[in-house]
């Protein structure tokens, strides 16, 4: 079993499934779903084996684990090249745990063209895997940038009202952000083999991570610290667009408001995580001296996004706006998380990426829930709705608690280390914990006011005393989003396990830093 | 007196040249003579096997190099490579006028021919090594295209991108030769090796040197006019707009292409005055990524869009040619091949959608037309992705190749430029998916789709789907295409 590519497995499936979706007839919707579903479950299944088979995976515990190799670009050292480690581990099975339960929303909230829907869904999950498990750059700038295609198609053909300038700000924000990191991995491409050209006449470079990340702490391979801060700067623009991190968080509202739910659910669940993931995978290893150099800087932002998303998603009234801009509010927590530059922050905001995936991806659900039966979104439509809908207000209750933070919820667990770690970081501690807590505070306050306005009181609007309550398939992909988030809440350990080394990892470059001055 | 000397001619080395130009010339008869009117297809099936059997004759040329009619022409994996992209968009370009013609009323059966002519001329710039067999490659180029834009008549249009054409293409044919009398003035040669070889031995008379430097930059300003190279690309857009369309796709990256590999010679050559050339170049480079691009922002009517898009194209291929000791050539060869795959798709996608007698060519046209046509908006999201630059297309890879080359060879500001104009251009590229795939049909237009279009178009998709997966096998095809100079 050493040798089984496992994660091209993975990485594939998907992307055949939607091959095979060619072949079902255009107008049989159900036989669609149902594919795309069998597909969807099976990569779980075998995504399944990666923690169960992590630690029995050949490498000590800080290196990658699965790996294949396979010449791709000989003259340039690019490869097909795949692995995964403590950090990619979980958003991996995220991904894969979230796609069956967005393909099951589909029957519920797609009506048109459902098998396209599919293709492109599985098709974006696949860039989605692409990105978590390549360790080449170029292979990862690929599957980076595809998934822009997929989404935005996602957007602009199944959206609402105001799809298609969602769809074009979405591809035009995050393609503009993506470019100058090609240039930046170009430039560390270049420099890298000029580097080492100068020992081995005639090395054709290599785009392989490792190797790279082996040479720059080898000092094979040394950056100044102005090109080392304008590579950092180039990786970071294109993951911050994508966090969102404010001030660049103004495609996110757009395109979450105008997405099918099912977009909505996979964009916030996984497409935001690939900007954290980049940030943590890619400028922390990599650029140590400039993180630490641009720290206080990002954790400002971080808090501004905080404060701001919190502030902005109190004010909303459209539920679905709530729970956007709720998402600039816990990817400011995550951002803030990573640039705590400690194993705190980061496995804290390893962890609440998950956790932000599964209870905002359980939040559009919900929203999306209402939706159908209603076509309306507005907080003031509804009141009451507890005593015709009990099982949905109850799932409801628990998600928004979990977003809120309480304890014994996965989302408790992540803020909670994210504010440990931005606390003891020197450069951040208290007052960034602060507004941490504040931050939390609000996130209480708009989710409870939601819940209050949808939920409590009394039944006043009569249109909603015939609403049915959940259908079974709507109670599993809930009731499926609530295994974990309990279970997270619950037994942290066990995320946290792989997670330590892989961080620790990570991190080494700035340890030494901290150390050396 | 001595006797003229005939110097040894080596015609194996031009067996394609010779194939596209011979069959050319007899299928001007042929046509005339036992092709029947309303059945000139069969014509454009015998243009397009005379471009397979020219391609296959080159195969057994790969491993031979040389030069032959005293260094004037050579022949190198280089020229060989360049080519067989050639014969493809000649191929392509005659496919997707097979039902063209007749649809609106041009049907001539000197069409064929005068592709493959000016598919010989490509080629002929290609193997040039002197910059007289340049110039010759050059007019037979253009002078057939100056039949070709002109070949809708009585289409106003037509007329007029042919006059613009012929003027503006004598114009530069002027600059050209008259730069290559000053060269040869400083150097005493036109040859590219002479010239390389003199400009080696440093230094040379203040007079001379100003000669030199006068003559390079008229033969510049020849390229740049050839090319489309802002600010010489004025006649892009209008040229493209009035030409038949199947002529504005094989101008869009016939021309260019042979004009670049010709430059990329040239610069070759002029490799010693590279402090000279480089910066004019670079500017040159700058100003057409930037201005094609934006120039593209504005456009509602597709054919000019595309003419634009195609001059800021210019810009990015510019810079590998810049770089060519650097992987440059490599990375010229490659892009060259991407795009001409995805630029004839398009314009291929283009061609299915255009009415009968109709000049104007709104974007608006294609609102919809997933609905209608599936596959036809999935092939032509697929070019526009891959104009843009996006993965996984055989443009990306174009692109990653071009900007490292230029990265490598330490023109790092204009990779900055080349990645924000990409930027700039994936907004118009994304207009064109948009309409298609999130808008509903504005009006009633039907799609035609023909046998030999069809097979265009599912040619070049799937060759940019699979330039920009498994780009390997080319690009260790045109590692190996050194370029050689002749002697």
């Amino acid at each position: 079993m050493d040798n089984f590519p496992i994660l091209s497995l993975i990485l594939w499936l998907p992307a055949l499934g939607a091959l095979g979706l060619l072949l079902v007839p255009r107008e049989n919707a159900e036989l669609a779903r149902r594919v795309a579903l069998i597909v969807a479950l099976l990569t779980f299944l075998v995504s399944l084996a990666l923690p169960f088979g992590y630690n029995a995976a050949p490498g000590d515990a800080t290196t990658m684990h699965f790996v294949e190799n396979l010449p791709w670009l000989p003259m340039f050292g690019a490869s097909y090249s795949l692995g995964i480690d403590g950090v990619s581990l979980w958003l991996v099975l995220l991904t894969t745990f979230l796609l069956p339960i967005v393909i099951l929303s589909t029957w519920d909230s797609v009506h048109t063209q459902v098998r396209n829907f599919q293709i492109l869904m599985l098709l974006l999950a696949t860039a989605m895997i692409g990105v978590f498990i390549s360790l080449d750059l170029l292979l990862f700038y690929i599957f980076w940038e595809f998934t822009l295609i997929p989404m935005t198609l996602l957007i602009g053909i199944w959206g609402g009202s105001n799809r298609i300038y969602a769809a074009r700000k979405f591809f035009l924000y995050t393609f503009s952000g993506s470019v100058l990191m090609l240039v930046a991995i170009i430039g560390l491409y270049v420099l890298h083999r000029d580097a080492l050209a100068a020992s081995q006449p005639g090395y054709a470079g290599s785009f392989n991570f490792s190797t790279i990340l082996a040479n720059l702490r080898s000092g094979a391979l040394q950056l100044d610290t102005t090109v080392e801060r304008l590579l950092f700067g180039a990786f970071f623009l294109a993951f911050a667009i994508k966090v969102p991190l404010w001030p660049f968080h103004t495609w996110l509202p757009d395109a979450h408001v105008e997405a099918p739910t099912a977009g909505s659910v996979i964009l916030a669940g996984v497409l935001l995580k690939l900007g954290s993931y980049g940030l943590i995978r890619f400028n922390l290893s990599l650029f140590p001296e400039a993180s630490r150099w641009a720290a206080p800087a990002v954790a400002i932002l971080a808090v501004i996004g905080i404060i701001y998303g919190a502030i902005v998603a109190f004010a909303q009234s459209d539920m679905k706006k709530l729970v956007a801009y709720s998402s600039v509010s816990h990817m400011g927590f995550i951002v803030l998380g990573i640039f705590a530059l400690n194993p705190e922050g980061v496995s804290g905001a390893i962890l609440q990426s998950i956790n932000h995936g599964l209870s905002t991806g359980a939040l559009f659900l919900i929203v999306g829930v209402l939706y159908e039966r209603r076509h309306t979104r507005d907080m003031a439509e509804y009141g009451g709705i507890w005593k015709v809908m009990p099982i949905y207000a109850g799932i409801t209750l628990l998600v928004a608690l979990s977003s809120a933070g309480l304890p014994g919820l996965n989302g408790f667990i992540g803020e909670y280390t994210i504010m440990q770690g931005a606390f003891l970081a020197p450069e951040l501690s208290w007052p960034f914990l602060s507004f941490a807590v504040l931050g939390v505070v609000l996130a209480a306050v708009y989710l409870l006011r939601m819940y209050q306005n949808v939920f409590m009181g009394d039944l006043r609007n009569l249109k909603n005393q015939e609403l049915s309550d959940l259908n079974l398939r709507e109670l599993a992909t809930l009731t499926a989003l609530c295994v974990p988030i309990i279970a997270l809440g619950l037994y942290p350990a066990f995320a946290f396990g792989p997670m330590q080394a892989s961080v620790g990892e990570t991190l080494a470059g700035i340890v030494t830093a901290v150390a050396g001055r | 007196m001595e006797s003229l000397q005939i110097p040894p001619v080596d015609l194996r080395l031009l067996t394609p040249l010779l194939i596209v130009v011979g069959w050319a010339s007899a299928l001007l008869l042929i046509d005339v003579f036992f092709v029947p009117n309303g059945r000139k297809k069969i014509t454009g099936y015998l243009a397009m096997a005379g471009l397979a059997v020219a391609g296959l004759a080159g195969i057994p040329l790969w491993n031979v190099s040389g030069s032959t009619f005293s260094g004037m022409l050579v022949l190198d994996r280089y020229s060989l490579a360049l080519t067989w992209i050639f014969l493809i968009a000649g191929a392509l370009s005659i496919a997707v006028a097979l039902d063209y013609l007749p649809r609106h009323e041009i049907e001539q059966g000197e069409y064929y021919p005068l592709i493959m002519f000016a598919v010989g001329g490509m080629i002929l710039m290609a193997q040039s090594a002197d910059l007289i067999t340049l110039f010759l490659g050059i007019e037979l180029l253009s002078i057939t295209l100056y039949i070709l834009t002109g070949f809708a008549y009585p289409r106003v249009a037509s007329e007029e991108a042919g006059i613009k054409y012929l003027v503006l293409g004598a114009f530069a044919a002027g600059f050209f030769v008259y730069g290559i009398a000053l060269i040869f003035g400083a150097t005493g040669t036109t040859s590219l090796a002479g010239i390389a070889d003199y400009l080696s031995r440093q230094p040379f008379a203040p007079q001379d040197e100003t000669l030199f430097l006068v003559g390079a930059s008229l033969v510049l300003i020849g390229f740049g006019f050839k090319i489309a190279l802002v600010p010489f690309h004025m006649w892009t857009p209008d040229v493209y707009e009035g030409s038949p369309t199947p002529v504005a796709a094989f101008m869009s990256v016939g021309t260019k292409g042979a004009a670049l590999a010709a430059l990329l010679r040239v610069t070759l050559a002029m490799e010693a005055a590279r402090d000279f050339w480089l910066p004019l170049l670079a500017v040159l480079a700058a100003a057409t990524m930037i201005i094609g691009n934006l120039g593209a922002l504005g456009q509602s009517n597709l054919k000019r869009m595309l003419a634009y898009s195609s001059i800021g194209h210019a810009g990015y291929i510019l810079l590998g040619i810049m770089v060519a000791a650097e992987r440059g050539a490599e990375a010229f060869l490659f892009y060259m091949l991407a795009y001409t795959l995805t630029n004839l798709g398009a314009f291929g996608v283009l061609i299915a959608l255009e009415q009968r007698g109709e000049a104007a060519w709104s974007i608006d046209d294609f609102a919809g037309l997933y609905q209608r046509r599936p596959m036809l908006a999935v092939a032509m999201a697929l070019f526009m992705f891959s104009l843009a630059g996006v993965p996984p297309t055989a443009g990306f890879m174009g692109k990653f190749f071009v900007f490292t080359a230029a990265y490598a060879g330490g023109l790092g500001w204009l990779v900055l430029i080349g990645v924000i104009t990409s930027a700039i251009a994936a907004y118009y590229y994304l207009r064109v998916v948009v309409k298609m795939f999130m808008q509903e049909p504005v009006r009633d237009v039907r799609p035609e789709l023909t046998r030999g279009l069809n097979t265009e178009i599912l040619i070049a998709g799937v060759a940019t789907l699979i330039l920009g997966l498994l780009p390997t096998p080319i690009v260790l095809l045109v590692e190996q295409s050194l370029v050689a100079l002749g002697g």
